[in-house]
């Protein structure tokens, strides 16, 4: 029951076979049971699910269709606000803070009825590919408790792949649904930049912020970006592109579709597992009739670079808010108003944002503007403009989600530089707001070997298509799916 | 006041708060009026994680009209940025502003100082969020904050340094006011904070071309009056440290207007780093050709256009043109007036329009003024209406109510509402024209004094008067003056 995708769920619950509190309390016991194992939860609305379960099962009991998601579980990074309940971005300035609103996205769901378990784990305030800077720990990767479930999402990507709940929301900056995704074996979607409404979800770099979702199958994430997808009037970034039925028009058919293979992401230091196995998954998309063309995107050295400097100005900006005046963590004690201020800060900031506030800071300051932020958006704009070029030529990109899998909690902790290194795969598409999946596609093993996982740890096939282009990736992650059953596949966490 | 030796160099800063229904950047209440603390207020407003900003597409509009009646520049692109910096009325610990491509820029406004135009340059106008208001209860231990204001839309305008006397100054902001409340932009109200102004004064020798090398700021005016002596206070102290042979510091002022000075606020020596940066949360804003042109298309009639055509086709006096002109709904009210009594002329022959216009212009300037202001009411707020003012008016050109009457029925109409021909014959005011009434009384009159008769013809003028004042008494206070004056003097001589 736990693996059941979202499709048949559905089933289920129209068929009356099971009822959305029997699904609420199942998968609250077991987040019982083994959220001392992943920690994948900073807050879990036991009281509330229950109660929305019976509203979700009251509804299904009276005449008329059921919205897709009427009475399916999930759970949602914290970072996106939901109304009354505690949305924290894993920050301890915002420890106690419950938004008096919904992010547009919550609303949707709830309009769906879908019955929310809880609030998922991250890096704080999504800073970080670990969720080690996360204010209440790390959590654990279900394949192997002794690593790290990646992130920022690494919250929803643990409760997913550990069987918590059927789907998690999630959101990205540069690699926060992908690298997760793929450490924990799931299917992850980050979507085209405007393509799901921003609002209400706490902000790390706006014009870069992603949300999107985990889940079991490529077909479900279909159907969630079918609800989370389209114009927002309260995001004024939301692209006014209408919404397709994208799992409709689902088609494992993918005879003639060309795929580019892009040679920079095939980096050095990479794992040769990971390799391997997203190669193996080239020939099983070719099999299918893909066509493969080596592409080159000689710009994507330059991607970190520039969301060195773009990410943390605007995260120096985006935390500006946090002052310890109308809400969060606030110094109770100080002389004067910059007490107020610096305490409130430096006590509510964990180091990582810190980092990242100075950087951005400093960046931005009088003279450095020029030099660093407007050079970067120049530079930011060749990568836009040689992934546009390159799907002139492709239909598709392919290439590994992440260089590595999953490592041991901590063994990135010296490294400040870790995330960044660990982004690179995923960076340029996010600076080009492109849409992608990533998708379990095999094992490999650790550089360090030490595992109990027989096989291996999960790889994870990145895809990734043109602006809009949801459609393709998802019939490519389809048609793979249809053909592997590496995402059927779970860890034995007992 | 001001020294010779010395010029001044003065230059506005001036904030408007725009009259829109919703706020810059969200739907909550812009309600300037609003005193309960923390009303106009939603998550937007008060900078909750995760909100985002809407720009107000009617603000938008409303700073490209101004922009195009100060003759500005509007570029297809503009953008808003971000300016940093911590204060516990900004909530979001920026302020949404603009920061290299304002709305409009490279404009102009000419104004008329002592009977000569004098352009003054416009620098740029964009447009920005308010902060709110902090709130320091006295004698507690804690300060509030108070965000009605907060995000509140504000089209900041610059001018270039071009104004030469306080006079220059309060006839720049007037004119300036009057456009915004032509546009219908803001009610530009200095007394309420909807109109700030901040004059960056300094003063040089004349011909001297190049700016000083310092300005004063002078904050916290509100009004035209305070503006003008704020600014000549200021002359006058950068004169007298000038002839010392010391510079002013660049500092930023307060008008304090118990003590009628300015009062150093704050040293803009540690200027502030605001690392300004595109608000990624907002697209780019783009003005089309069409969109530009349409807003032209649908310019209102401007306060010079229109100081113009009253000058020329009402033909009034310029310090009634400037009376009307400088308040909007009384100019709009007279207008209204003159269309009434038009469209009686096309009825009746003989009547001499500029004679009623200037009647009508009295009298909206004179007695419905003095009841306005007292009462700090508009025109269309009031009872009477343009078609009984009218009425009014041509009751007096007509001879049929005296002066003295009319003030009376105008009061009424002001307090009551109603028809000034109806409420003539209610109080029994009609005055009495008819010659042969009048000659009757005369008659009677002469018979019964023949002593001052004979005084008046012996030349004693004052005796003429004792008779009008029989007549009139004879005709219980209702006889016309005039119509008494002429036979009276006919008869006698």
């Amino acid at each position: 029951m736990e693996f059941l995708h979202l499709t048949e769920l559905r089933k289920k619950l129209d068929s009356r076979e099971i009822s959305s509190s029997e699904l609420a309390k199942y998968f609250l016991a077991r987040i019982k049971k083994l959220e001392p194992q992943l920690k994948a939860f900073v807050t879990v609305t036991e009281e509330a699910a229950l109660k929305d379960a019976q509203e979700a099962d009251e509804f299904i009991g009276s005449p008329g269709e059921n919205p897709f998601l009427c009475g399916i579980p999930y759970v949602s990074k914290d970072l996106f606000a939901t109304r009354g309940i505690r949305t924290t971005a894993s920050s301890k300035i915002l420890d106690e803070y419950k938004p008096p609103f919904d992010a547009t996205v919550t609303r949707k769901l709830k309009e769906q009825k879908s019955v929310l378990l809880g609030k998922t784990n991250l890096d704080e305030f999504a800073h970080g590919s670990s969720t080690e800077t996360s204010a209440y720990g790390p959590s654990h990767n279900p394949w192997d408790t002794s690593r790290i479930p990646g992130g920022s999402s690494g919250g929803s990507a643990a409760a997913v792949a550990g069987g918590l709940s059927p789907w998690a929301t999630a959101t990205e900056t540069g690699g926060s649904i992908r690298q997760p995704s793929s450490l924990c074996g799931v299917s992850g979607w980050k979507p085209t930049y405007g393509r799901v409404s921003r609002y209400g979800v706490i902000a790390m770099a706006s014009s870069l912020d992603s949300p999107g979702a985990i889940a079991h199958s490529v077909e479900d994430l279909a159907h969630l970006a079918e609800i989370m997808a389209g114009q927002d009037e309260k995001d004024s970034t939301t692209g006014h592109v209408p919404v397709p039925q994208y799992s409709r028009n689902l088609t494992a058919d993918i005879k003639g579709l060309k795929i580019g293979i892009p040679k920079e992401y095939f980096l050095d230091g990479m794992e040769e597992g990971i390799k391997q196995r997203v190669m193996e998954a080239v020939k099983e998309l070719e099999k299918m009739g893909a066509k493969t063309v080596e592409v080159a995107l000689p710009n994507t050295k330059f991607g970190s670079l520039v969301y060195a400097i773009v990410a943390p100005s605007e995260i120096s900006s985006n935390l500006m808010r946090y002052d310890g005046i109308r809400y969060g963590h606030t110094v109770p004690a100080a002389a004067d108003l910059l007490e107020v201020y610096e305490k409130s800060r430096a006590e509510g900031f964990g180091d990582e944002a810190k980092r990242r506030i100075m950087t951005g800071t400093y960046v931005l300051s009088a003279g450095y503007y020029d030099a660093y932020y407007k050079k970067a958006q120049k530079v930011r704009r060749l990568i836009v403009n040689e992934f546009a070029e390159a799907f002139k030529q492709v239909d598709l990109l392919v290439c590994p989600s992440s260089p590595n899998v999953a490592i041991k909690l901590g063994s990135a902790k010296d490294n400040p530089l870790f995330g960044y290194i660990a982004d690179q795969l995923n960076i340029p598409g996010s600076l080009a707001g492109l849409p992608a999946l990533s998708v379990p596609c095999g094992y490999a093993r650790p550089a360090d070997n030490d595992t109990p996982s027989m096989d291996g740890l999960p790889v994870g096939l990145q895809i990734i298509g043109p602006q809009w282009g949801e459609q393709q990736v998802f019939n490519a992650g389809f048609a793979y799916q249809q053909a592997t059953d590496w995402h059927k596949q779970h860890p034995s966490l007992e | 006041m001001t020294n010779s030796a010395y010029k001044p160099v003065i230059g506005f800063e001036i904030h408007v708060q725009l009259a829109t229904k919703a706020k810059m950047f969200s739907p909550a209440p812009n309600n300037p009026d609003e005193t309960v603390p923390n009303t106009n207020i939603d998550e937007i407003v008060t900078g909750q994680p995760g909100t985002l900003p809407v720009a107000n597409k009617e603000a938008i509009r409303l700073a490209a009209m101004v922009g195009l009646a100060l003759n500005c520049t509007i570029d297809e692109f503009s953008k808003f940025d971000r300016k940093h910096y911590f204060y516990p009325d900004l909530p979001k610990g920026y302020q949404i502003s603009q920061y290299d491509q304002p709305i409009a820029k490279k404009g102009y406004l000419d104004i008329e100082v002592n009977g000569k135009t004098k352009r003054i340059g416009i620098t740029r106008a964009h447009l920005e969020e308010d902060a709110g208001k902090n709130v320091h209860p006295e004698g507690l231990p804690y300060s509030l904050v108070d965000y009605n204001r907060a995000g509140a839309p504000l089209l900041e305008i610059v001018t270039e340094p071009d104004i030469e006397s306080a006079e220059e100054g309060r006839i720049f902001l007037q004119e300036l006011r009057n456009i915004i409340r032509y546009l219908g932009a803001s009610s530009a109200d200095m007394e309420k904070g909807t109109m700030r102004c901040e004059p960056n004064i300094s003063v040089r020798k004349p011909g001297e071309t190049t700016l000083p090398k310092y300005k004063v700021e002078v904050k916290n005016i509100n009004s035209f009056k305070f503006a003008e002596a704020a600014i000549n206070f200021e002359i006058a102290r950068h004169t007298e440290m000038l002839e010392k042979g010391e510079t002013p510091r660049q500092v930023t002022m307060g008008w304090n207007e118990k003590n009628n000075c300015t009062v150093e606020q704050r040293s803009k020596e540690d200027a502030q780093d605001y690392r300004y940066m595109p608000d990624p949360d907002l697209p780019v804003l783009q003005f089309p050709q069409e969109y530009l042109d349409e807003l032209r298309n649908r310019m209102p009639e401007l306060p010079a256009q229109k100081r113009i055509r009253f000058l020329e086709e009402y033909k009034l006096p310029l310090a009634d043109v400037e009376n009307l002109i400088n308040w909007k709904e009384l100019a709009f009210y007279f207008e209204d007036v003159v269309s009434e009594l038009d469209e009686w002329r096309s009825q009746e022959n003989g009547l001499n329009r500029e004679q009623l216009i200037k009647m009508a212009a009295n009298w909206c300037l004179q007695d419905f003024s003095a009841l306005l202001n007292q009462d700090l009411k508009n025109p269309l707020d009031s009872q009477v209406g343009p078609e009984n003012f009218a009425e009014l008016v041509k009751l007096i050109v007509q001879g049929k109510i005296s002066g003295s009457a009319a003030k009376t029925v105008f009061r009424t109409m002001y307090e009551k509402g109603g028809d000034p021909s109806e409420i003539v014959e209610d109080m029994g005011l009609t005055q009495v024209s008819d010659e042969g009434a009048i000659a009757g009384a005369i008659e009677k009159v002469i018979a019964e004094n023949p002593k001052a008769v004979a005084d008046y013809k012996a030349g004693q003028q004052k005796s003429f008067g004792f008779l009008v004042g029989q007549c009139m008494k004879e005709l219980k206070g209702k006889g016309n003056p005039q119509v008494i004056n002429d036979l009276l003097r006919k008869k006698l001589s």
